[in-house]
């Protein structure tokens, strides 16, 4: 893949959650779509303020557990009955109340490990490199500012133009950020 | 709530509730992050944290050395021999995964609450689950007499053709206890990743940038990447709490699924539960209480946590209580002659005092928490969480030891004596345990700054929230 060149974005630096969820909200309902919001910790309103309203983690996660669940119990089943087939005093082989704890032990364990990678895969990390980390006030992102990015691939996007579009929220400062 | 003894100025009360608070006052984004990172980040290390980090060193040497000779002589040299082929080891292992619960109690099941406290003691009390959880799993695996080759503990195919024991109790801790850890870990990363961010953002040094910077994976605080974290926290959350329950309830069936009075009682798969959560929140205690003092952090972990923790100890406890008085009440009730005996000898023979230290440690003196005076008194909560972590070590020890000394046949009654290397052992492995909790609080951020500023007021978006712009209509409206 090319790297691409040029401008990524726009970002706007604010001081509070409020005001970035108040740009966040206005920039969706004029029309742009693709824009983010960076916070210092989880802020479900700026999620709903740029339209991201669910996730697909859950989905993943079920599937995952599932196939835990089936992986095991298979095992179990064709280990006792066929591969290696023991007699416990007498007990049943097909003893499927016992293994439903192994097998229960894997449900959690697929979905639990489902749900972790499934979430950063979805995210697209590991990523080190991301445009907005050249940007220099970026890295109070992850202490105590609010930043709302308007990215160069929405087609709204010019760059003077989106400039004075986000001066209107009274940003701290507003910074061109290169790729 | 009554503010006896509290001077109303108090500025760690909460004006309007009269509780003490969550986090001090006066707090902002900047300074939680500015304090709990400076910890890791200073270039200074305390001289107290060399000096512990030497003593538990102490103790790791004599683990390797008591390991080592176990490794070349064979678990001879501990104090088994019939009628008692479980001891220290098997104690020990329940003993630390108990321990481990109450991490992910506080991380798992509180967080399904929305016990918001425990967000300041939430990282340390999951970094100590997974401590323990390594103590407890060396123990098995270094009884098992050939370690070498406890990988034959897996099914995975091999040249011999033969496959594990599916209906044996001890083939369930196995996955029980490997799912367990490999859980912990996952959602003890999970939750650490933006931390990692903030730390490589702050961080001065070029190894310290490097080295948060590849464990933070390129985390950049999307609001979109947080609403799937959040969603993937809370499903680990509810994924970790049926399988902590799940974890002590497969160790109870260790003992549980035996025929052997004493052991074989239904109620174990609760009781061990609730002890294991009562042991655990008593050992976060036993840590938190001198961190905060040493780190100055009494105003993340506050009296609130010590006070609420000490309400679940006291709960935890009185289950245990109850276990205790129905395992005697169905000594008598069920009307058999050997569980009876195994009650009465228990209580009344040559390791009769074993029984007395349990119920002093366990029931009698922690009903002192009842008090408000200490539960918020530091002093009193770290001597408090002492004696229950001796009461629950001593539980496991009536259980496995009392139980198998004496059974059914008088002539092969026996008794039990620890070694020197298992006393060696146990108290290798809590140097083990204290010396990777100097590593952690050293360099990783212990408290998990993200969900403090959560809890600050000013993380609430005040509505009501004003749109400027014309307002688009979606489809659907």
């Amino acid at each position: 893949m090319a790297i691409p060149e040029g401008t990524y974005g726009l970002l706007a630096e604010f001081d509070t959650a409020g005001d970035l969820v108040r740009a966040a909200q206005s920039s969706y309902n004029a029309g742009w779509r693709r824009l983010d919001c960076y916070t210092p910790y989880p802020c479900e309103e700026a999620a709903e303020a740029i339209g991201f309203h669910r996730n697909y983690v859950p989905a993943i996660t079920l599937i995952g557990g599932l196939m835990g669940l089936t992986a095991m119990f298979l095992l179990e089943t064709w280990i006792n009955l066929l591969a290696y087939p023991l007699n416990i005093g007498g007990r049943e082989l097909f003893s499927w109340v016992a293994f439903m704890i192994p097998a229960y032990e894997w449900t959690i364990l697929f979905a639990g490990l489902s749900a972790a990678f499934g979430m950063l895969a979805m995210c697209g990390l590991p990523a080190p490199y991301h445009p907005l980390f050249n940007a220099p006030n970026f890295r109070t992102a992850s202490t105590d500012k609010f930043f709302l990015c308007l990215e160069a691939r929405d087609p709204k996007f010019e760059a003077a133009e989106s400039r004075t579009f986000l001066e209107a929220f009274k940003p701290v400062s507003i910074v061109e950020v290169e790729y | 709530m009554a503010l006896k003894n509290v001077s109303v100025n108090d500025p760690m009360l909460d004006p309007v509730t009269g509780e003490y608070r969550v986090v001090g006052p006066g707090h902002t984004f900047k300074s939680i992050t500015e304090k709990i990172s400076r910890i890791v980040l200073t270039n200074r290390t305390p001289v107290g944290w060399f000096l512990g980090l030497l003593i538990a060193g102490g103790g790791i040497t004599i683990l390797l050395t008591a390991v080592t000779w176990l490794f070349l002589r064979g678990v001879g040299i501990w104090g088994l021999d019939m009628p008692v082929a479980w001891g220290f080891a098997i104690i020990n292992f329940v003993w630390w995964i108990g321990i481990g619960h109450a991490g992910t109690l506080i991380s798992a099941i509180l967080l399904l609450f929305k016990q918001e406290w425990r967000n300041s003691i939430n990282r340390f009390a999951e970094a100590m689950t997974i401590f323990a959880v390594v103590c407890a799993g060396m123990f098995p695996l270094i009884h098992v007499g050939r370690p070498w080759l406890a990988y034959w503990l897996f099914p995975y195919p091999n040249s011999m053709a033969v496959w594990p024991q599916f209906r044996s109790p001890l083939l369930w801790d196995v996955f029980a206890v490997s799912t367990y850890a490999t859980i912990s870990v996952v959602f003890w990363y999970i939750g650490m990743i933006p931390d990692l961010a903030t730390m490589r953002d702050r961080a001065q040094g070029k190894f310290a940038q490097f080295a948060f910077g590849l464990f933070a994976i390129g985390w950049r605080g999307s609001v979109r990447h947080w609403m799937r974290y959040e969603t993937a926290s809370l499903l680990l959350a509810g994924l970790a709490t049926p399988l902590v329950l799940s974890v002590h309830t497969v160790i109870s069936f260790d003992f549980a699924v035996a025929t052997l009075p004493g052991w074989h009682t239904t109620i174990f798969p609760p009781y061990f539960v609730a002890g294991a959560v009562y042991s655990g929140f008593a050992m976060v205690i036993t840590l938190a209480v001198p961190i905060r003092k040493f780190y100055h952090l009494e105003d993340m972990i506050t009296t609130r946590h010590l006070d609420n923790m000490a309400k679940v100890m006291l709960t935890t406890g009185l289950i245990v209580a109850y276990g205790y008085a129905m395992e005697l009440f169905m000594a008598w009730f069920s009307a058999s002659h050997w569980e009876y005996f195994a009650f009465w000898n228990r209580l009344f023979g040559p390791m009769g005092w074993s029984y007395a230290v349990l119920i002093a440690c366990n029931i009698a003196i922690p009903q002192l928490m009842w008090l408000r005076a200490v539960r918020v008194s530091p002093s009193m909560m770290f001597i408090m969480s002492f004696i229950v972590n001796i009461g629950m070590w001593f539980e496991r020890f009536v259980i496995v030891v009392t139980s198998l000394y004496r059974d059914y046949l008088p002539s092969s009654w026996g008794t039990y004596k620890a070694t020197r290397w298992d006393y060696g052992t146990f108290i290798g492995t809590l140097g083990l345990f204290t010396f990777l909790f100097f590593l952690f609080v050293r360099f990783i951020p212990m408290i998990p700054m993200s969900e403090v500023r959560m809890l600050l007021p000013q993380a609430r978006v005040k509505p009501p929230v004003e749109p400027l712009g014309e307002p688009v209509h979606g489809a659907g409206d």
